[in-house]
């Protein structure tokens, strides 16, 4: 990957913001629908996820993610029908069989790791990953995404801690968007920000606007040259909002000022992106305007065919279990 | 009497035993503003304050690890965990401490703790919200395990592990929180941990359960009276110490034992409760023992087809009881 963010590319991650922001959109519909049983939303990730992922190579890295990562899927090259079907639990989806919650498991053609749900343990699975790639020479970054919930985690400081002490290729990739569901950051720790903690495993710490693509994308790309010489690990930390509930399941306004919640907007990345993008050139309104049509479109025609697909039948069920036969 | 859901049962037990004791508090994820993920805690943050509400960072291993350190210094913490899922940071501070502090310290120090713990599926909760969890602390010394089904045991068992001074795994099916209700007297009744209860008595076999699946067993009970077959039910109610009395009492009668388990089989709470009955009731039975389990496979599927073909449900219930009566 070359270090600049060219037209084509600048405009590729906007389509990828726009289409992960109306498939959010539309599980959400789902859910209330009562054809998607959960989702957790990316809403007000998606630069940060974009961003990152643009400073990688997907062909070569190795990627740890969590359950609030639709932006980074699609931004690695899965289809937005894959990941709906992901969400409807319908027969074919590719990541797991149905078997597990939605961007659950792994993909045929991108390098993503089977994530579990317990927060915080794609930590040190990512620093072994690594090491592996160092055991055998090879060239690749492994990149774990967590939250700054998962900064609190035993697992988070002893991974760390041994990818420090290897000089691994890693990058710690931390949307902090200031809640592990309900509860604030100052609650979780004592510090202003996680990105100051990398001093404690001697490796640098970065803090990052996550609403700002060139500010990540600068970032990332750093990160990833320093893993690339050799140099170790570095933390990054994204700061966003999450502009909705945790999942489907949550009521924010239980534990967020009213304030607060109408004041989301502003840190909602993707007007943001749209005004850089137009005032440097890269875009017109009405380029824009297209686009959101193409990612609505591409939306319903998904939820169309999906929708009237079957669930998988029993005979799958014990395929790679002990009870294989 | 009023009825209450099982979910508002452990409200008001918590609630009524922070009131009474001062010593008692909670601590767990989400547990103040959000009044926990399943509104265990609705509205304590504001009734007892954040000093005795504590919302505590994401880190089960803490969490657990802090209830011992204050449990043995006098306090009475509840400790909850969100999702038994979500435990196994825990086991650490669980099994590996909490159950060794009594016998370990020759009695001179305890640990008097609760920890609660949602779990069991049947919920859409796929491979990381569905789990059965209650075999690595049921197989634990040092530790008591309590599995209610019902409103009335859930209130007066939780009462009980409050105030017991061992470390308690209390474990609350997340199905029954709202589907299950029943009458719940308002006065501070306890029931003792370590007994069962016979749910329903029957003569011709005995099906031993607990936790969601009572429910289903009961319902088939019913369909296998009309069936001619008369069912005794037993609800474990607590793992450990397992209640051998009741078991041994009622398949002794009977003659014929089904073991039906959310759980999967191997190495279970349903091996236990078989080898009891082949130590005990050898002489007496009538049938080999029989088990109703979940494939071996992890629990449990996300898509709802296979999801419940998983769980054992009242109709598989009916038909192995039919199959047990008949040999
Ligand atoms: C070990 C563990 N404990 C608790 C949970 C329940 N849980 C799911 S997400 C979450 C909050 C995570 O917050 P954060 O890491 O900040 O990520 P965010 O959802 O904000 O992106 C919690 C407590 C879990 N999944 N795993």
């Amino acid at each position: 990957m070359t270090n600049e963010l060219n037209k084509s590319r600048l405009k590729k991650m906007f389509r990828t913001m726009l289409i992960s922001r109306a498939l959010d959109e539309r599980v959400w519909i789902l859910n209330r629908q009562g054809k998607a049983a959960i989702a957790a939303s990316a809403q007000g990730h998606e630069a940060s996820q974009v961003a990152c992922i643009e400073a990688l190579d997907p062909s070569l890295d190795h990627f740890l993610i969590y359950y609030r990562q639709f932006t980074v899927t699609l931004a690695l090259g899965t289809t937005p029908e894959e990941q709906l079907r992901t969400f409807l639990a319908k027969d074919g989806e590719i990541m797991s069989g149905a078997r597990q919650f939605p961007l659950h498991g792994s993909h045929p053609r991108v390098d993503l790791f089977s994530f579990s749900n317990v927060v915080g343990t794609q930590l040190p699975q990512a620093v072994g990953v690594a090491l592996a790639d160092k055991m055998r020479d090879s060239n690749a970054v492994t990149v774990v995404f967590f939250g700054d919930g998962a900064a609190s985690q035993g697992d988070c400081h002893e991974a760390m801690n041994f990818a420090s002490i290897h000089s691994l290729p890693v990058i710690f990739f931390c949307e902090n968007n200031g809640y592990a569901i309900s509860v604030p950051l100052s609650k979780q720790m004592a510090v202003e920000n996680i990105s100051s903690r990398a001093a404690g495993y001697g490796m640098p710490g970065v803090l990052v606007d996550g609403t700002d693509i060139f500010d990540v994308f600068e970032a990332t790309s750093e990160a990833a040259n320093r893993a690339r010489r050799g140099e170790g690990p570095t933390l990054i930390e994204s700061t966003v909002e999450r502009l909705l509930p945790h999942t489907t399941d949550d009521d924010h306004s239980k534990y967020r000022r009213k304030d607060d919640i109408e004041g989301l907007s502003r840190m909602d990345p993707l007007p943001i992106t749209a005004e850089k993008l137009v005032s440097i050139n890269v875009l017109s309104k009405s380029d824009i305007q297209m686009m959101e049509k193409e990612a609505k479109l591409i939306v319903d025609d998904a939820t169309e065919k999906i929708g009237n697909e079957p669930y998988p039948g029993v005979e799958t069920m014990l395929l790679h279990s002990d009870l294989e036969f | 009497m009023p009825i209450v859901s099982v979910i508002e049962a452990v409200r008001d037990t918590i609630r009524s035993e922070m009131k009474q004791n001062p010593s008692v508090f909670i601590l767990g994820e989400d547990i103040g503003a959000r009044g926990g993920v399943f509104l265990a805690t609705d509205g304590f943050v504001e009734l007892f304050g954040p000093e005795r509400v504590i919302d505590t960072p994401l880190a089960e291993s803490s969490i657990c690890g802090i209830a011992i350190g204050s449990a043995v210094n006098g306090m009475r913490p509840i400790a909850e965990i969100q999702f038994a899922d979500f435990v196994w940071p825990a086991v650490n501070q669980i099994v590996g401490e909490a159950s060794k502090i009594r016998y370990g310290t020759y009695g001179k120090k305890i640990c008097p703790m609760t920890i609660r713990i949602p779990y069991g599926g049947g919920v859409r909760g796929g491979l990381y919200h569905s789990q059965s969890i209650e075999v690595i602390f049921s197989h634990t010394p040092g530790l008591k395990v309590v599995a209610p089904a019902t409103a009335y045991d859930a209130s007066g068992l939780l009462r009980s592990a409050i105030r017991d001074d061992d470390p308690v795994i209390f474990l609350e099916h997340k199905k029954t929180y709202r589907l299950v209700k029943g009458e719940v007297p308002s006065d501070d009744y306890t029931i003792p941990l370590g007994k069962a209860e016979i749910k329903r008595e029957g003569e011709d076999l005995t099906v031993i359960t607990y936790g969601l699946m009572l429910h289903y067993v009961l319902q088939s009970a019913v369909e296998c009276e009309k069936l001619g077959i008369s069912v005794e039910v037993v609800d474990l109610r607590t793992l450990r110490p397992i209640d051998r009395e009741t078991i041994v009492k009622s398949v002794s009668k009977t003659g014929r034992a089904l073991i039906v388990q959310e759980d999967t089989a191997a190495v279970s709470i349903s091996s236990e409760v078989s080898a009891i009955i082949s130590e005990e009731c050898f002489f007496d039975l009538d049938a080999p023992i029989m088990r109703l389990t979940p494939l071996e496979i992890p629990p449990m599927p996300f898509s709802p087809i296979q999801e419940s073909e998983y769980l054992p449900s009242k109709q598989k219930i009916t038909s192995a009881v039919s199959k047990l009566s008949s040999i």
